[in-house]
């Protein structure tokens, strides 16, 4: 076969021909990154929080379970650098070990629900008919029953705890999720290239994953750095509905319904979570909205 | 299959593909696109078969029911002897090693998230065609063959022109070495001044490498110049078909005269004196279909029995084949 290819034709004009440079993908996300600085300081959030998650043991000054009541609503201060909550709590180190939870919470449901609801939209476009009806109207049941109302159900019949309470939070972002791919998929699947996949015979799931998923995942992902800033806050949420996170844990969002209660004694109970949870979301949406770019092939050259 | 049909590579009997139209909350089957109404045709081995006609008359629709992108609703295409036209996509897929398509706009044809090489394996890695050692060497190979730098295969589309997109286009084609290729309008989306380099590449390509073509496109020019033979398609019928000079020469079906007549000619005083035949109204709804001839209301030549009897796509002689009660 390979004469045969060899004598068809002459190579037309390839020979020592200057071509445009080259840059590889890991250098154009660095590039991303260092040029526009608010993906970067995003990116620093996200960095710090992960850093924070892990390490708290050792970031934290104070073992964020510890009550001391002849300190409580203390100020700020150089032993305590956010004050302390009603129960003489460093409301720091309980920020700094809420990160955990939060961050854990925030990501597993994203990503657990991105990959169901994701594959569900998909197959619904891409196969069409039967499959598509059977999915959509189960995404419209899911759709039609509030969030909440799921939720406490699925909490009420096995209980609370952070495993129940991440997986009710993922369950409720299937079906939007579903609902974009679908979308989007739709709009993939309209190109020749799908249709010269087809053609030369390739299987359901290869198309899927090389040919669709990769050119509708984009707009997807910056929808999912937004989902991770509403799951945070469900959670807090569901926290105050007593379902949520046991209450010594400490959570973001638990802590900013424990601190409301004294909202005009020391603000800084619920401003201090209030601002971790803001942070992280635009934390994961700039840098979502970055890695978007850097990952766009057709922003190659420009950026 | 009889001895003088051997050298047919595509067989295509009595094909129809009707798109169902559905309506209303129970999605009612209410009517039929009918794209494709019963036609008949076959390809010669390492011939080129042009395939004409106004913009939604199943030209398109005609390649796909080859390629199996659709199935057809009635009729047989059998391709190198097998009966294609209702096989299940396993059985398929080893014969879609031997057909390669081409399609009309190189911007929605390739992926723009693979790298042009790896456009260009997917082919080889479906049907296990090169280990990975091989693929490499392979895949600049076929970009060689197209003319293509062999340097930019990590390269993404966006990254290229138009033409070297089609190029990548064909390079994917011909990756498993099919023996036939479908040429959906190849050439209609791009610049007058590439269209040349595709037709001869696509020319040169046919010579080395011993393939067949069904060339599917609009222009009367460049299929006259690439076809052996021409089928001139309208409302999802074939009206005529006969070898390119026949055709051009002595067009018998009063539409292919009207197509031909519409063709600018590039000497001046030829030009002045050309009579153009001005077809009036508009081409009916293939939903809707004229009963009898599909072209009878819009034909200078009909008459009364123009609109019930559908004529048959007759031999004249010579391998000139005609649907018209009037030649």
């Amino acid at each position: 076969m390979a004469e045969n290819l060899n004598n068809s034709t002459e190579p037309a004009d390839v020979g020592e021909a200057v071509i445009p440079p080259h840059h590889s993908e890991w250098r154009r996300i660095a590039r991303v990154f260092v040029r526009r600085k608010i993906s970067l300081i995003g990116l620093i959030i996200v960095v710090i929080l992960v850093i924070c998650a892990i390490f708290a043991p050792f970031i934290a000054t104070h073992d964020p379970l510890k009550t001391d009541l002849r300190d409580v609503h203390a100020p700020v201060s150089t032993k305590h650098f956010l004050g302390t909550d009603e129960l003489g709590r460093d409301t720091y180190s309980r920020i700094v070990y809420g990160t955990r939870t939060s961050l854990t919470i925030g990501v597993i449901a994203v990503t657990s629900s991105g990959i169901v609801g994701m594959a569900m939209g998909m197959s619904a476009a891409y196969f069409g008919g039967l499959v598509f009806a059977l999915i959509m109207r189960i995404t419209d049941a899911l759709m039609a029953l509030p969030g909440l109302i799921i939720i406490l159900l699925i909490a009420g019949l096995v209980g609370g705890g952070i495993v129940v309470v991440t997986f009710a939070l993922a369950f409720g972002a299937i079906a939007p999720t579903c609902r974009m791919m679908c979308g989007q998929a739709l709009h993939i699947k309209q190109n020749d290239y799908v249709l010269a996949g087809k053609a030369m015979g390739m299987g359901s799931v290869r198309m899927m994953v090389t040919q669709i998923f990769p050119n509708a995942f984009a707009p997807l992902l910056v929808g999912m750095t937004m989902a991770m800033g509403m799951v945070v806050l469900a959670e807090a949420g569901l926290s105050y509905l007593g379902i949520g996170i046991e209450p010594p844990t400490p959570s973001w969002g638990a802590m900013v319904n424990e601190g409301q209660a004294y909202i005009l004694k020391n603000p800084l109970l619920s401003i201090v979570p209030g601002g971790a949870i803001m942070m992280m979301v635009f934390g994961f949406n700039m840098a979502g909205d970055g890695l978007r770019d850097a990952i766009d092939p057709t922003l190659r050259g420009a950026i | 299959m009889s001895d003088a049909k051997n050298d047919h590579m595509v067989e295509v009997q009595n094909l129809k593909m009707y798109f169902p139209i559905n309506r209303g909350l129970l999605k009612r089957h209410v009517g039929d696109i009918k794209a494709v109404d019963d036609i008949s045709f076959f390809i010669k081995n390492k011939e080129t078969l042009g395939l004409v006609g106004e913009s939604g008359c199943g030209k398109t629709t005609t390649g796909r029911c080859i390629l199996r992108l659709y199935k057809p609703t009635s009729g047989t295409i059998s391709f190198s002897g097998t009966d294609i036209s209702h096989m299940r996509d396993k059985a398929l897929k080893p014969l879609r090693r031997n057909m390669g398509a081409i399609f009309q706009d190189p911007y929605s044809s390739l992926n723009p998230r693979q790298t042009a090489g790896s456009i260009i394996s997917d082919p080889l890695k479906i049907h296990n065609m090169a280990s990975k050692k091989e693929m490499d060497e392979m895949i600049s190979e076929l970009f060689k063959m197209v003319g293509l730098d062999p340097r930019m295969t990590d390269r993404v589309p966006h990254e290229f022109s138009g033409g070297q997109r089609q190029r990548i286009g064909i390079a994917r084609a011909l990756a498993c070495q099919p023996s036939l290729v479908i040429c959906d309008e190849p050439i209609s989306a791009l610049d007058v001044s590439i269209q040349a380099q595709i037709i001869n590449l696509l020319e040169e390509l046919q010579e080395g490498l011993g393939l067949t073509y069904l060339f599917i496109a609009h222009d009367l020019a460049v299929v006259q110049h690439i076809s052996d033979r021409v089928a001139v398609m309208y409302l999802g019928r074939i009206m005529e078909l006969t070898s390119s000079e026949e055709l051009y020469e002595n067009p018998l079906h009063p539409y292919t005269q009207a197509l031909l007549s519409a063709i600018p000619l590039p000497d001046p005083k030829a030009e002045k004196i050309r009579q153009r035949i001005v077809l009036k109204g508009e081409v009916p709804s293939p939903a809707n279909p004229p009963p009898g001839c599909h072209f009878h209301p819009r034909c200078e030549l009909a008459t009364s029995d123009c609109n019930v009897e559908i004529p048959p796509l007759r031999d004249i002689g010579g391998g000139h084949y005609v649907a018209c009660l009037r030649v």
